[in-house]
């Protein structure tokens, strides 16, 4: 914009000519351009702001100096039933109690206020509501202890002395996401090589819209069909004591996570060269050898990146986590267990929670561990796949 | 498919003069229809899962559609009643998000085809956070609208013009939109960008050559040669956000209201909700069972409807990329 009036004038005083493609200066043209490259630049602040408030809310945890303002969280008893009780584990880390001073806990009355001022209002609303009526009540230094107890084995948010233990959270995350990808990876990688290097054009155009709808299948209704159905159809065939386990969790985020492998897996096998297809026709290899051999490893990169992806959405799925897992947060490696993921705490707890608490600041430093997560993974997929892709697609 | 399978049943039965030779093109025959199969197989299964979902969400629920269920509030403690509150917050969320969303998805849309070069690093970056945006965790947006936009502007806005009275510092539709639109952002500035692409250099280097500045180009020939792209940006969006309810779990959405939102400072129902709060939360699950597929059909056929008409788009676009 600013160059070329500049080079209009040095022409004109060179030749003497007026030049056509001098245009005069608009306002209305100068200003477009500045408010579009500033609703642009959104994206990016969203990006930045989407980090420093949800980790500005977990920071309390870790400035332990700060005698933070606590109070008991209202329906813990509720919580605590609902999602079938933790078989007893064994009593190994007392370590963390020992640090805690927080003997006793004055904090019985505030409970009482909160579900009389629910009760006044003409409309039962979520319960999230009335936790923000209720603003915190006795202090006591006790992030400390949560800031500890992290690191622990148990994740007893609402009990009498409030445990944080981050692993059994981790655990059953990592748990469901590789049961998750283990059924959804083979599947969405196969079928996608199927559409691109073997169907006719007309089965291309069943197949591939078909896998678009169920990536528009909002994931409350996937965890509901997994709820009322898989469940009971799974168990049926496997016999396991739970129903809602980790095994069904996995599966039904599965059927979330195939599209998006799916998709990017095609995108990544019909972005290599028509010249490796004909080569290797050429060279004697039958169509099933051309697909396997050429094709496939060829987009590798592109596969790697679309697992990435499929993993980056099963590790932040929340409804379908806190409709079909059965939420007991549990350390076992066992697949048939219930387990409780890092996303299904937030959904299930964040409602619950008094502003300002530890545990509302745990819940937002879980939320910044899965951004950072996520982030990290696009990264990855973004970056060091593509470059390696067009490095070994341009043969260098 | 059958072509080819007969293609390699045909390369097994041919006698090939050598013995060896021809053990080894059956071996890779059989080989080849193996990977057929199982690739089509797998193919096959994921059909089915969709095929299988919506069979049974729809035998369970069509009984229960009626004209009734569509338009009566829930009652009895949800147990009888129909989820016209549910559909009109959905309506009422889906739109305000589609007001914040689109003109920004757009904006930025237009940003990255017409004005950034493929190359710089600005373009380079902003590519990247749309990306990131499509990839971060919903709940994650949600935690994002409590601590954004409940508790700092809202707080602020209760403090300076409210003097601390507790209005805007608390869930409800508005700051729940504002939170979807976000969401939806990326899913917008796709396809609209597809659709700018779409559009031929001829045009716009015609609409220069009449002298036309950059803008007016973009405005009276780039934009109208995309208004397909757009609108099929803005339906994907809202079967987005009518389907996603993590986001709003803390930012606006309640299990039951009585009466319909009447203003932005309202909180709603929402059909995603009310799912999940009938399965998980009620007590009675069994007697709300009709209420659940019912509700759960609603909600799929509104974004079944909604996507199929923008893949139907999308086509059309892509087919007159290709012309």
């Amino acid at each position: 914009m600013t160059k070329k009036p500049k080079k209009a004038k040095s022409n004109r005083s060179d030749t003497g000519l007026i030049d056509i493609t001098q245009k005069k200066f608009r306002w209305s043209d100068y200003l477009a351009e500045k408010i579009i490259k500033g609703v642009a630049f959104l994206s990016i602040a969203i990006i930045v702001l989407i980090f420093f408030f949800v980790f500005r809310e977990s920071l309390p945890i870790f400035d332990s100096a700060k005698p933070l303002e606590v109070t008991q969280t209202i329906g813990d008893s509720s919580v605590q039933e609902t999602y079938g009780e933790v078989t007893d584990q064994p009593v190994a880390e007392d370590v963390q109690e020992t640090y805690g001073e927080v003997t006793d806990q004055p904090v019985a009355e505030d409970v009482q206020e909160t579900y009389g001022e629910v009760t006044d209002s003409s409309t039962i609303t979520s319960s999230a509501d009335s936790s923000y009526t209720v603003s915190a009540g006795s202090g006591f230094d006790d992030n400390r202890t949560a800031l500890k107890s992290l690191n622990g084995k148990k994740w007893y948010p609402v009990s009498e002395k409030p445990r944080f233990g981050l692993w059994p959270l981790i655990i059953g995350t990592f748990k469901i996401t590789i049961i998750s990808i283990l059924f959804a990876a083979p599947l969405a990688i196969m079928a996608a090589l199927y559409t691109a290097s073997f169907a006719g054009r007309r089965l291309k155009e069943i197949i591939k819209p078909t896998i678009e709808m169920l990536a528009g299948f909002p994931s409350v209704v996937i965890g509901f069909f997994a709820l009322m159905i898989l469940a009971s159809f799974l168990q049926d065939i496997f016999h396991y004591e739970t129903r809602l386990n980790s095994f069904v969790g996995g599966i039904a985020m599965g059927i979330a996570a195939i599209p998006i492998i799916f998709t990017i897996t095609e995108d990544a096998l019909t972005a290599v060269p028509k010249t490796f297809y004909e080569a290797s026709l050429a060279l004697g290899a039958s169509k099933w050898q051309t697909a396997f051999f050429v094709i496939l490893p060829a987009a590798t990169p592109g596969i790697f990146a679309a697992v990435l992806l499929g993993i980056g959405r099963v590790f932040g799925e929340t409804m379908i986590a806190l409709m079909a897992t059965g939420n007991a947060a549990q350390m076992g490696l066992n697949p048939f267990e219930s387990v409780r993921t890092l996303a299904a705490t937030i959904g299930a707890e964040m409602a619950e929670v008094v502003f300002g608490d530890t545990h509302y600041n745990v819940l937002f430093l879980i939320g910044s561990l899965l951004f950072i997560f996520t982030f990290v993974i696009n990264a990855i997929a973004e970056f060091y796949v593509k470059g390696k892709l067009m490095k070994r697609i341009q043969g260098k | 498919m059958i072509e080819s399978f007969n293609k390699n049943i045909k390369g097994i039965l041919i006698n090939e003069k050598n013995p060896e030779e021809m053990i080894k093109s059956f071996k890779n025959n059989i080989k080849g229809i193996l990977i057929e199969g199982l690739t089509l197989s797998s193919a096959i299964i994921i059909i089915a899962i969709v095929v299988v979902m919506f069979t049974v969400i729809f035998i369970g629920g069509k009984d229960q559609i009626t004209w009734e269920f569509l338009t009566s509030f829930p009652e009895d403690g949800m147990t009888k009643g129909g989820i016209f509150p549910a559909i009109y917050g959905t309506a009422l969320l889906v739109i305000l998000m589609s007001i914040a969303a689109v003109p920004f998805g757009t904006i930025t849309a237009i940003y990255l085809t017409e004005y950034a070069k493929e190359s710089s690093i600005i373009a380079k970056t902003i590519r990247f956070a749309v990306r990131t945006l499509a990839v971060i965790p919903s709940i994650i947006y949600g935690l994002f609208g409590l601590g954004f936009f409940i508790k700092f502007v809202g707080t602020q806005m209760d403090n300076a013009f409210l003097g601390g009275e507790l209005k805007w510092g608390q869930p409800n539709i508005l700051w729940a939109s504002l939170t979807m639109s976000l969401l939806t952002l990326p899913v917008v500035i796709v396809s609209v960008e597809e659709a700018l692409k779409t559009v031929p250099k001829e045009l716009r280097a015609a609409s220069l050559a009449l002298g036309a500045t950059k803008w007016q180009t973009i405005w009276k020939v780039v934009i109208p040669g995309s208004i397909s792209g757009i609108m099929t940006g803005t339906i994907l969006a809202v079967s987005r956000g009518a389907g996603e309810v993590a986001p709003i779990l803390f930012t606006g959405v309640a299990y039951y209201v009585a009466t319909l939102p009447a203003s932005l400072s309202d909180q709603f129902m929402v059909l995603g909700y009310h799912i999940y709060v009938m399965t998980t939360q009620s007590a009675n699950v069994d007697q709300t069972m009709p209420i659940q597929f019912g509700t759960t059909l609603v909600l799929l056929m509104l974004t079944f409807i909604l996507n199929f008409s923008a893949i139907i788009l999308r086509y059309r676009i892509r087919k007159k990329k290709i012309d």
